[in-house]
């Protein structure tokens, strides 16, 4: 088993739009090679991933979609560096942060409060922390908001304010675990443009994981299909369609329809044994 | 919402617009009762319950149950409250003091045993179940043994009200810990919280809420096992609560006994309400546990 990450945290008063040049011998911010995961011990072992090959580009931004048990939160946790591969590797090449679908801030904090904890287990000194937090929170278009708690703001508020998070600890990838599952439908459309914009300006690499077909095709530059129980990657759908996209355009739900059916025959095989 | 013809508007300038339109619509707050309103919204009922408790005394007296020099009527211990008003205050001073001594220590102690098992699987196997089982054990059985490692005297009194907090204190703070969501402990290791920082960023105040609930119980526990060892060990010379209420019962004055149990019980509700439950109410509301609407 090995296992190499060559994390280098830029410095987070840096803007983090320059993505680190990757290291010799490889081209991509996050190389996955016959990565497997299983949890448990021999007798009852639960395989998660199964030598899963991926490689995401700088600057890419790419989603990973699969039905449930497909392993999709093993492998974020093996790329954020919360978890390590049974066998096969997982290369990183830059800084990692990672972003949730639920309730993750902290309900004791204000929003600043919590961008501010992120700076702060950074090593940022205090003197620079407060204006770093009102310009993180100005990205996400939440300024006014900033001493408002947790349970005073709306769900959409909330992951943006995790998103300010997430940006606070100056990393170039960002990984992303269903994110927008919780929110309404407006709400959600609203954070697509969003989150597109501050790839596009931020230059970020991002892993996306979601169970909703559509909402892959409007963001990903690639669409990669995972296989339930355990991963596996069974098919990859570039993404063609020009940006700016609408999620309810024809484009879109042309290509989701083509996707739907792969992942419906997939959960499929599953039916009949 | 967006489909609006803004001519010379880009996409990202009505992007900003939609979404502090949406900002602003969900986060529109529910108009608060003023707040004379809401305090006598609270003390109406509790003025009413006081009221109808004097009465139904006062009946019960003229019922002739018993002699009135056995059971008096409220105007009779309203008389021994003010002749003794002095002593009894003296009394609840030397009470307190004793309480809130007991309860500081318990404080350490119970927090710092309930960091250490809650987080360390060998202790809590060790000690666990034995928190639990000194929180169930009533405090008036260590009195004896109390009384033989310190003598009659303060020690006894320090050790049992001690004992009496410290476990549900202990018990608070390893709830607490235990009932973390574990996505808050996920987020703080993403964020590079560890060990100790994650210990002091986010387990500490996540469990809070529980913490000061078991502090509440801790303190309920203190009051009880200090009147308990008031009356049991008494020290001469010195004026109490439990002392008083021991001396009147042996001069027979049952209007003393009843003053000195109303005083007991007044200071264990403001305690209680103004310490603990503002802390405990601040921080419900803090953390977004209350229903903002109902309350």
């Amino acid at each position: 088993m090995t296992r190499s990450r060559a994390v280098e945290r830029p410095r987070v008063d840096e803007p983090a739009s320059e993505v680190p040049p990757p290291e010799a011998g490889s081209g991509a911010p996050i190389i996955l090679r016959g990565t497997s995961k299983v949890y448990g011990h021999a007798g009852d072992a639960v395989p998660a991933l199964d030598r899963v090959s991926l490689d995401v580009r700088a600057g890419e931004f790419v989603c990973l979609l699969g039905a449930s048990g497909c392993g999709k939160s093993t492998l974020l946790n093996l790329v954020a560096g919360l978890d390590s591969p049974t066998s096969g590797t997982v290369e990183v090449h830059g800084g990692t942060t990672l972003m949730f679908q639920e309730a993750a801030l902290f309900p004791w904090l204000t929003a600043q409060g919590n961008v501010e904890l992120a700076l702060k287990l950074q090593g940022v000194p205090k003197a620079q922390r407060r204006a770093r937090v009102r310009e993180l929170l100005q990205v996400v278009h939440l300024e006014g908001f900033e001493r408002k708690l947790p349970h005073e703001l709306s769900g959409g508020m909330r992951q943006r304010v995790q998103l300010a998070r997430a940006l606070a600890q100056g990393a170039d990838i960002l990984l992303m675990d269903e994110p927008f599952g919780a929110l309404d439908a407006m709400t959600r459309d609203l954070l697509h443009d969003e989150i597109e914009r501050l790839w596009r300006e931020q230059g970020l690499t991002i892993l996306f994981v979601t169970h909703n077909v559509r909402e892959a095709v409007r963001l990903g530059d690639r669409v990669v299909l995972l296989s339930s129980r355990p991963g596996r990657v069974v098919a990859e759908f570039p993404v063609v369609i020009p940006r700016p996209r609408r999620i309810e355009s024809h484009p879109v739900a042309d290509l989701a329809s083509v996707i739907t059916n792969e992942l419906r025959e997939e959960v499929r095989r599953h039916g009949e044994d | 919402m967006a489909k609006t013809d803004n001519g010379g508007a880009t996409r990202t300038d009505l992007l900003d617009r939609e979404l502090s339109g949406l900002d602003h619509l969900e986060t529109a707050l529910p108009s608060r009762r003023s707040r004379t309103a809401r305090i006598w919204a609270a003390a109406w009922p509790k003025l009413l319950a006081v009221a109808i408790v004097l009465i139904v005394w006062q009946l019960v007296v003229w019922s002739g149950w018993k002699p009135e020099y056995v059971l008096p009527g409220p105007r009779a211990v309203w008389d021994s409250f003010v002749a003794n008003f002095s002593t009894n205050m003296d009394a609840a001073w030397t009470t307190l003091q004793r309480g809130f001594k007991g309860f500081a220590f318990a404080l350490v102690i119970g927090t710092i045993v309930g960091a250490l098992v809650a987080r360390n699987r060998v202790l809590r196997s060790a000690i666990g179940s034995l928190i639990t089982g000194l929180q169930t054990m009533p405090s008036v059985a260590w009195f004896p043994l109390a009384i033989l490692l310190f003598k009659l005297g303060e020690g006894a009194i320090f050790f049992v009200v001690v004992l009496g907090a410290a476990p549900s204190i202990a018990n608070g703070l390893i709830s607490g810990i235990d009932h973390i969501q574990p996505i808050l402990l996920r987020a703080g290791t993403v964020l590079g919280a560890r060990r100790w920082k994650l210990f002091r960023y986010v387990i500490l105040p996540a469990a809070l809420p529980s913490f000061v609930a078991g502090l509440k119980q801790g303190w309920a526990f203190a009051w009880r096992s200090l009147l308990a060892g008031e009356l049991i060990v008494l020290i001469p010379g010195q004026f109490s609560l439990g002392q008083q209420l021991d001396a009147n019962r042996q001069l027979s004055d049952s209007a003393g006994v009843i003053a000195v149990m109303i005083v007991i019980l007044i200071i264990g509700i403001l305690v209680d309400a103004l310490l603990f439950g503002t802390a405990d109410r601040a921080i419900r509301r803090r953390y977004g546990l209350v229903d903002t609407a109902a309350a």
